[in-house]
């Protein structure tokens, strides 16, 4: 039996923001699917209290206003592959939702806690940052906006204060604009990603306009390639601009080895999963 | 504090740390020993219940998370006209060896049937992908669970 | 599906009880009052134990703390060799290697405890490496021919080494044991485990407890495959130890944390090859050398040496045959017993040497093998001739043709040919992708597997299984042999019903508690159906020949009359070597194993060509068992113990540093979940043993050897590549294919650049260990487990 740390449950957001607001060291807790496991792994102290974010109906929701997707932090990853909205607007995302875990797991973790976990193999991330999406963060003091870009400072650090809390991820999509999504792990479930990549452009009369190259596990955060992306901007879609792409994703990464895999797999093999997702988006 | 749901439809107020695990106020503040602890990480599956009709594994839900909800476990299955159909059906075709997986296995199970789950081979192995088995090669129970989602009136 | 399986075989006896959640693993047994028990361990490889510290801030009256210097008995987990202490006296040779016990009445109070204990050691230069090991457990060695002359006689020699590393039996269930003081000064043992026997050997020599002080009691055991062999005497130990000095229960539940990071595993082992053989495809010569590494004791290693020795050669006739085998030690924690034993390590080995010739010589694996396949009166490298029940012909074809191998071979060939047409130059092809992405793959791999245990073991075990009928009339069957989820329960009723002539649900199975059954041997070495079974049913037989006489009537009609009237009837069958079965311990010639089960797999994969992950789609493993008893039970054995030589061949990876396991979490030691695993097609074949009643020869382990050479064979199918070294993850085949550096060599640790701490002065006598002990995370953290989840 583990450590069991002194809980809060706030019925409202408001008061949430003001426990956080407190002065207290609090540890918010959604799905618990990360830090429950953290607690019991014993994998550091246990959090002195914890926020129970869980009866916070306000940071439910999934809706599509005008031109983006609009997701409340405690979406699971459940409800993201059951939404008829993102799977019409954002179906990388469902995508990714499915190759996290399995249903237990996507029973239960959110978006908004692979958000602020901020493992640099968080699966949800790549695409995040390839669609520009935007992290709004709240406490008493209002809410305020974080790109996704900007959101992920450091191992495990994000531009979180400790009296805000994610409410909500805001995600541009329109229909012009395609996202791919592409997961390499050990096994076909219940595995942290090797590799993992999110592609998204704007097909423009056969040329890549507006691309973003995001990848996951292959740094401290997860990050965008933007040399790769200067590479294809504007390039010609065939298989002499996924060339180039390729040999400059393998030049622009520097994984490293670990208890899953090897620096020069995921440098070799990311650039081979990169240059298939051009082939199939360029269909040649 | 104390937090009030059902299991397997008896009410329950347990006066328990919020932050305890399900999985350890169902086995030991309930004395229901039917769900198993595997791993702790949420890996196995061998802790998995159900809340609200959805499975999830109890060693990563705080109790405090189940206030007002309705879990049910493996000692929720059979009634007193005996075992449900996917325990006879995992009976019949062989479904449980060791059966340390058997009751998380079987709540996985009971989740996909109760949503509608066809017997279709590649789904009903993405419905149990979260429950590891080491004894049965997952063949007879995918034959089991496939043979009692047939079963199910449409 | 099955029609009617109910009526002609019986459901599992427990299947209710396991399906209801009634079933009770250790875990769910509750004794008021218990304690809770925790083992400390080691954080360094190999180290001088210069001390255990206690903090003095921490109120220690509450806890009791054992540490070697409190053992009752001998320090000595008994086993073969009495090399391994309970506790670290003085030197540490592995890490997590328990160094001190602690209990409390309540986990809290533990957790705080175990943060206060810290272990001062100074390192010891390590062996990781069982090439440059000096210190050996054990060698074998077998000749046949003049290996020597064969293969310069030979038109084509091909060499190969093979490296496969640890695996972890991952049984569901976590090792645990709870220890209850009787009121005699005995302990009882409540456990998970497959060997209560064993537990009751350990136990008396650790505690000096007599035969019937002792008390072990197997709880339903969730899964073992080995894992639970010899390993729970330890822990049976520490927690009876825990239990003395308290005076009250103790529980020792591991997690899944300790239980990975410190409990047995299968032998890493390299093996190399050089075979000779003729251009027209004739065998000539095999000279094959066998390392395994034992890791720090001796446990169960000499056996797993022979076993893999004995087997090394694969089901193949060859006039010259040479096999040497050693053992050694290494500073990494003791392996032990997991399923096959030594034969899935080193007929892994010879399956890709077979592949490979078959490849050299461009001939159809399936075509060598059946030419090579031992045939009725061969003789085996041990001077063995094989005089029944020889299969491996047999499950060969039917393998082959049910997965329709030659017709898939030579499409995957033809859609390999032109993919290697169309490819791009290597200088381009490593960072881009082809026109396919997947590449289809068939591969085909044949074993044998030597029945009960080695040589004369079996006459040494003496086993005895008991059948009763009690006074009231109840048939009881008394025996050691364990239920883990193979069936036991339900085949030792069915087999003494058949015997009887009465339904299996009139007869029982006394629990398996030393202080009620008899010694009927391990539950190990596919034995339990085979010659445990065959006691039983000798034993049934007996009974129903004594009933039957003195009641003129059949047993059914009159049994409980009999009992009745005579008071009951017990009747004790042990073991009698099986006739004609002679091996020679000494020079290891002779009848090896009384009879060979047979196997042959055929995999089919997807092999993804941008990442080299393999995905395997169908296995068909055709078994030769000598008789199913039980078919739907039988094909559970084929179906899991394929599955997990798919893990082996595929996922199943430990990685080291300074020889700690890296893998030693669920999230990072990886077993196949069910969107990974094959369909899998089990085929029972049955060519009978004459020496059991039944003719049955074992199922529990030959399932094992054949899955791993399959799925390699059939990726090399797919790809081209050749992969030596297990598991065939996809590093290795990108490596392979596109020339990247492949991952470290499996099983072998590597070591962590640490900065080297000043050698302490004269004049530090008395001052704080800084200098002794280079490793500072061992100063505060005891449990060396925290790190590697991470990303």
């Amino acid at each position: 039996m583990p450590a069991e740390p002194p809980i809060e449950s706030p019925e409202s957001l408001a008061h949430a923001y003001d426990l956080l607001s407190s002065g207290d060291a609090w540890r918010p807790i959604a799905g618990g699917t990360d830090l429950m496991v953290q607690i019991t792994g014993e994998l550091g102290p246990p959090p002195e209290r914890v926020l129970d974010l869980w009866r916070l109906d306000e940071l439910r929701g999934i809706a599509h206003e005008s031109d983006a997707l609009v997701l409340g932090a405690l979406t699971t990853y459940t409800d993201l592959r059951r939404s008829d909205v993102c799977q019409e607007h954002l179906p990388a995302l469902v995508a990714a939702a499915a190759t996290i875990g399995a249903a237990q797991i996507q029973n239960r973790g959110t978006i908004g806690g692979n958000i602020v976990n901020a493992s640099p193999a968080g699966d949800t991330l790549p695409v995040l940052l390839a669609t520009d999406a935007e992290i709004v963060l709240g406490s008493v003091s209002g809410e305020r906006t974080v790109a996704a870009a900007d959101f992920w400072t450091g191992y495990r650090q994000t531009a979180r204060r400790p009296d805000e809390l994610v409410v909500r991820v805001r995600i541009p999509v329109s229909p012009g604009r395609q996202v791919r999504f592409r997961k390499v792990g050990t096994r076909r479930a219940q595995a942290i990603s090797k590799i993992v990549i999110a592609l998204s452009w704007r097909p423009d009369a056969g040329v890549w306009r507006d691309v973003r190259v995001a990848l996951g596990s292959i740094a401290a955060t997860p990050v965008r390639a933007r040399e790769t992306e200067r590479v294809l901007e504007g390039a010609a879609a065939g298989s002499e601009s996924a060339d180039r792409g390729a040999a400059t994703i393998a030049q622009e990464i520097h994984p490293i080895d670990d208890v899953r895999s090897t620096a020069d797999y995921r440098r070799v093999v990311t650039a081979r999963v990169l240059h298939r997702l051009l082939r199939e988006a360029g269909g040649w | 504090m104390t937090y009030r749901f059902t299991v397997n439809g008896a009410d329950v107020a347990l006066d328990v740390p919020g932050m305890r695990r399900l999985l350890d106020a169902l086995r030991e503040d309930l004395g229901l020993t039917g769900t198993k602890e595997g791993c702790g990480e949420g890996e196995c599956g061998a802790c998995s219940v159900l809340i609200d009709g959805e499975v999830v594994d109890s060693c990563l839900v705080p109790v405090s998370q189940v206030d007002g909800t309705s879990v049910m476990t493996v000692e929720g299955l059979a009634s007193d006209a005996g075992m449900d159909a996917i325990q006879e059906a995992f009976l019949v075709h062989g479904g449980a060896q060791c059966g340390i997986c058997t009751p998380g296995m079987l709540m996985a199970a009971r989740a996909y049937i109760d949503q509608g789950g066809a017997p279709v081979d590649e789904d009903i192995r993405e419905a149990i992908a979260g429950n590891l088995c080491r004894c049965t090669g997952y063949t007879k129970i995918i034959d089991a669970i496939a043979a009692a989602a047939a079963a199910q009136p449409v | 599906m099955r029609v009617g399986i109910a009526k002609a075989f019986p459901l599992r006896r427990e299947g209710p009880a396991k399906l209801t959640g009634t079933a009770l693993y250790t875990d769910d047994l509750v004794f008021p009052g218990a304690w809770y028990g925790q083992t400390i361990r080691s954080t360094v490889a190999h180290g001088q134990l210069l001390g255990i510290e206690l903090d003095p801030a921490f109120d220690w009256s509450r806890v009791v703390v054992l540490t070697a210097a409190d053992l009752p008995g001998e320090n000595v987990v008994s086993l073969i060799k009495d090399d391994q202490p309970i506790l670290v006296a003085d030197e540490i040779r592995h890490q997590a290697e328990p160094v001190a016990l602690l209990a409390a009445p309540d986990r809290e109070t533990l957790r705080e405890a175990k943060q206060r204990i810290h272990l001062r050691t100074a390192d010891l230069p390590a062996v990781f490496d069982p090439l440059e090991a000096t210190q050996e457990f054990a060698h074998f060695a077998l000749a046949k021919g003049d290996v020597e002359a064969g293969l310069a006689e030979a038109e084509l020699v091909i060499e190969g080494t093979y490296r496969v590393g640890h695996q972890e039996q991952l049984y569901i269930e976590n090792n645990a044991m709870i220890a209850v003081p009787r009121p005699d000064g005995g302990m009882a043992i409540h456990g998970s485990m497959q060997c209560p026997y064993y537990i009751h050997a350990a136990l008396k020599r650790a505690l000096r407890l007599t035969d019937s002080q002792a008390v072990i009691i197997q709880a339903e055991t969730g899964g073992g495959f080995g894992g639970k062999e010899e390993y729970p005497s330890i822990i049976a130990i520490h927690a009876a130890l825990l239990a003395q000095r308290v005076g009250k229960p103790v529980r020792m539940i591991y997690d899944r944390h300790e239980d990975l990071a410190a409990t047995t595993k299968r032998h890493p082992a390299i093996v190399k090859h050089r075979t000779g053989v003729t251009r027209d495809g004739r065998l000539v010569a095999m000279d094959i050398e066998v390392v395994m590494d034992g890791g720090a004791y001796c446990t169960l290693t000499p056996v797993v040496l022979s076993r893999g020795t004995l087997h090394a050669g694969g089901p193949y006739s060859c006039p010259n045959v040479r096999v040497v085998g050693r053992a050694v030690a290494t500073n990494t924690p003791p392996n032990g017993a997991f399923r096959g034993f030594g034969a899935p390590q080193t007929e892994f080995a010879v399956e890709m040497q077979v592949n490979r010739i078959a490849e050299a010589l461009g001939m159809s694996p399936l075509e060598l093998r059946r030419r090579w396949v031992y045939q009725l009166g061969d003789e085996t490298p041990s001077g063995q001739i094989l005089r029944e029940s020889v299969a491996g012909a047999e499950v060969l074809e039917r393998a082959a043709e049910a997965a329709e191998y030659e017709r898939i071979r030579s499409q995957t060939a033809h859609a390999r040919e032109e993919r290697s047409a169309s490819a791009a130059p290597s200088s381009v092809a490593q960072l881009t992708s082809g026109a396919e992405r997947t590449a289809r793959g068939i591969g085909i791999a044949l074993a044998w597997h030597g029945a009960g245990f080695t040589g004369s073991g079996e006459v040494k075990l003496a086993s005895v299984a008991s059948l009763e009928l009690t006074a009231d009339g109840r048939i009881v069957v008394l025996t050691g042999s364990t239920e883990m989820g193979q069936g036991t329960k339900t085949i030792f009723p069915q087999l003494a019903a058949e015997q009887l002539g009465i339904d299996e649900s009139s007869v029982e199975m006394a629990p398996q508690d030393t202080s009620i059954v008899p010694d009927s041997g391990p539950t190990v070495a596919s034995r339990t159906a085979m010659v445990v079974g065959g006691l039983v049913i000798q034993a049934a037989t007996r009974m129903r020949e004594t009933v039957e006489a003195s009641t003129g009537r059949a047993f059914a009609d009159s049994y409980a009359e009999y009992a009745g009237a005579h008071g009951g009837l017990r009747v004790d069958q042990q073991f009698e070597a099986y006739p004609n079965v002679k091996f020679d311990d000494e020079t290891y010639r002779g009848d090896a194993y009384p009879v060979y089960g047979w196997a042959c797999a055929v995999a089919e994969v997807d092999v993804d060509l941008d990442t080299g992950e393999t995905q395997v789609r169908s296995i068909v493993s055709a078994n030769d068992i000598g008789k199913v008893i039980h078919p739907v039970l039988a094909e559970g054995q084929v179906e899991g113990g394929t599955l997990q030589g798919v893990g082996y061949a595929t996922i199943e990876e430990i990685k080291l540093v300074d020889g700690r396991y890296l893998n030693d979490r669920l999230a990072t030691y990886l077993i196949p979940t069910a969107l990974d695993a094959p369909r899998i097609e089990a085929i029972l074949v049955e060519n009978p043993f004459s020496g059991a009643p039944h003719g049955a020869k074992g199922v529990g382990e030959l399932p094992m050897d054949v899955p791993a050479a399959a799925v390699v064979a059939a990726i090399h199918d797919a790809t081209g590549a050749w992969i030596h070294d297990l598991p065939a993850s996809p590093e290795r085949v990108i490596a392979a294919l596109h020339g990247i550096a492949p991952p470290p060599l499996p099983g072998i640790s590597t070591i962590s650049p640490r900065s080297v701490a000043p050698a302490p002065s004269a004049d530090d006598a008395g001052a704080p260990e800084e200098g002794l002990d280079p490793q500072p995370e061992a100063r505060t953290d005891p449990q060396p487990m925290r790190g590697p989840y991470q990303e």
